[in-house]
């Protein structure tokens, strides 16, 4: 066998059991899945009518979920994603980990098994998130192509932040650093446009939340599935997407080497 | 060809010369030195045993040979290949089974065999053969569906060990294999190590158990501060220290004041509170007879008698100058006597 297919059968092996892990202890799925569908709850059943209220006067018409229910899906591909960092902490922590190190088998084998594992999850969630979301009254009116584009946008994200979420697992020293850090990053969809408008909020806050990343990507799937203006919205995501790939992909693979050569 | 269930499955025999060797081999962390240019020659199908306290280097060593870390200097090579250079063919050759279970608790006992054996790309159904075969082997049949969390710690090393077997390694690296283990866990992992070696596999062992490295190891180095002080046979270690002692115990300060006075200088030492004395021998029936009678002669009871005859743990004293940082018990250099149950009369 060449090495390549070497590669190919260890990262099955690996996703086979990543995924194992998945369902026996499913805290993925509680925060891809149940964190936005609460949120849906929260905003739409709870708080929707005064929100709504106050956007319609604003800005657009229809109801509040048409608004909120993009914002939401991505921030569970966001808290989803970064979920994986826990996972492979884990993995760090135990002795498993120095058995596949003394064994000759692809060295990324390990990593991309997690990344391959974070991204079914994370797809398989998201379409249920959007399931809940029709069913509380979500009317998306993008043709297939908009819905591929979504997807591929959603797909981007969830492979850039789930290596990012890579390189947090392999330096945190314990399982619960590594839970606590990827917080930052699943908050970050609040202070963005994913409730309100970023045009509703205070001078320094606005200013962040029009240049953090969420904020162009929320714009680009809202435009896509509901017809508001995109813009330059859809090159700074994918932009940022890539940038995110990138740093984080150099970070896991140079941590991941880093302690092979320590203790 | 049909085998019972119970009879342990045939290995190939080793293809390639499946020895080790370390010429000068350092590894410093930081400006630690945590081996300070040691050799090491392992030949093939025999058991080695590192011996030493804590802290002493032997897990440092072990993962600088299983590729885990690299060495500062030395010539290193494992089953024919060099360490630094081909780390995949030593890998490919070799199994750890280290200190701490390398084994995946979210899975269940057939769930990690079978993982070894994918990644060992065995194939389907003979990985799922090699699992069955290991897990009725080393007991697991029973607890195969269970998650390895719920394993006692015997079952976890037993699994640990079997995972390391599944590839069926030339080389095989035990770190304290048996720490924490009660006796019973540990006369079987010691079978199974036998098996191994019987089937022409090499065993690198690193211990601070003495009865260990007795027991199954063909040649013992003594590691301590980074440095081998010592290498042989168990019985060439126990050469190395001066032969063993007679004690003998009195009912009072009296008798020990007159067999001190009649012994002269063959007492080594003197414990006025035990009221015991030390005596130079070998504890040959001879020269026993020949000290009690003298003892008679002068009309001195002697209330209890035992013979010393010098162990590893001496030897293991004597050369690494501090035998506390040694886990088992007992054994400090101010209770000596209290140790000497090998031939209580």
């Amino acid at each position: 066998m060449s090495s390549l297919s070497y590669t190919v059968t260890d990262t099955a092996t690996m996703l086979r059991r990543t995924l194992r892990h998945a369902i026996r202890y499913p805290a993925m799925t509680t925060a891809s899945l149940v964190i936005p569908v609460m949120l849906l709850l929260l905003f739409v059943g709870l708080l929707g009518r005064t929100l709504g209220a106050g956007l319609n006067a604003a800005h657009t018409s229809g109801s509040y979920i048409d608004y909120v229910a993009p914002g939401i899906i991505l921030l569970g591909v966001a808290s989803g994603c970064m979920s994986t960092s826990v996972a492979v902490c884990v993995d760090m922590t135990e002795g498993i980990i120095d058995r596949f190190r003394t064994m000759a088998i692809s060295r990324s084998s390990l990593l991309t098994g997690h990344v391959l594992s974070s991204m079914i999850q994370t797809t398989i969630s998201t379409v249920l998130v959007i399931g809940v979301a029709v069913a509380l009254g979500w009317r998306p009116h993008g043709g297939p192509a908009e819905w591929l584009a979504v997807f591929g946008l959603l797909e981007l994200l969830a492979f850039a932040l789930t290596w990012l979420a890579v390189g947090i697992g392999l330096v945190s020293s314990t399982p619960e650093s590594a839970s606590n850090t990827p917080m930052l990053i699943q908050f970050l969809p609040f202070i963005g446009s994913t409730f309100v408008p970023t045009g509703s909020m205070p001078a320094g806050v606005r200013w962040f939340a029009e240049y953090q990343p969420f904020t162009p990507m929320i714009e680009t799937i809202r435009g896509l599935l509901t017809g508001t203006r995109i813009g330059d919205d859809a090159l700074i995501s994918v932009v940022w997407c890539l940038g995110i790939l990138v740093a984080g992909y150099w970070w896991s693979s140079a941590a991941f080497k880093r302690d092979r050569v320590q203790a | 060809m049909t085998h019972s269930d119970t009879s342990p499955p045939p290995s190939p025999p080793p293809t390639r010369a499946g020895g080790l060797s370390a010429v000068g081999l350092r590894k410093s962390f930081g400006d630690k030195l945590v081996l300070d240019g040691i050799d090491l020659n392992v030949a093939a199908g025999t058991v080695f045993a590192l011996l030493g306290p804590n802290g002493a280097g032997k897990t440092t060593a072990v993962r600088i040979l299983s590729t885990l870390i690299r060495a500062d200097g030395g010539e290193l090579r494992v089953a024919g290949h060099d360490v630094a250079r081909e780390p995949d063919a030593v890998r490919a050759a070799i199994g750890v089974t280290g200190q701490f279970s390398a084994v995946d608790n979210l899975l269940t006992g057939e769930e990690n065999l079978v993982l070894m054996a994918d990644l060992h790309r065995l194939g389907r159904d003979e990985g799922r053969r090699r699992a069955a075969e290991l897990l009725r082997r080393f007991d697991l049949s029973d607890a195969a569906r269970k998650l390895v969390s719920t394993y006692s710690g015997g079952m976890r090393r037993r699994l640990d060990l079997a995972m390391t077997l599944i590839g069926r390694p030339r080389v095989i690296f035990l770190d304290e294999p048996t720490a924490g283990l009660d006796p019973r866990s540990r006369r079987g992992l010691w079978a199974i190590i036998r098996e191994q070696v019987a089937d022409g596999v090499t065993i690198f062992l690193t211990t601070q158990y003495l009865e260990e490295a007795d027991q199954l190891a063909d040649r013992i180095a003594v590691l301590d501060h980074g440095r081998i002080v010592a290498e042989g046979t168990a019985a060439e270690l126990k050469r190395l220290v001066p032969g063993g002692h007679v004690s003998l115990r009195f009912a009072d300060a009296r008798s020990l004041d007159l067999a001190a006075e009649e012994l002269g200088g063959a007492v080594q030492a003197r414990d006025d509170e035990a009221l015991t004395l030390q005596v130079a021998g070998d504890g040959g029936v001879r020269s026993l007879r020949a000290m009690l009678d003298r003892l008679d002669s002068a009309a001195v009871d002697v209330e209890e008698l035992s013979v010393h005859t010098p162990d590893l743990d001496d030897v293991f004293l004597a050369l690494t100058g501090d035998g506390r940082e040694l886990s088992h018990d007992g054994h400090g250099h101010s209770d000596d006597e209290n140790d000497d149950d090998k031939a209580r009369i």
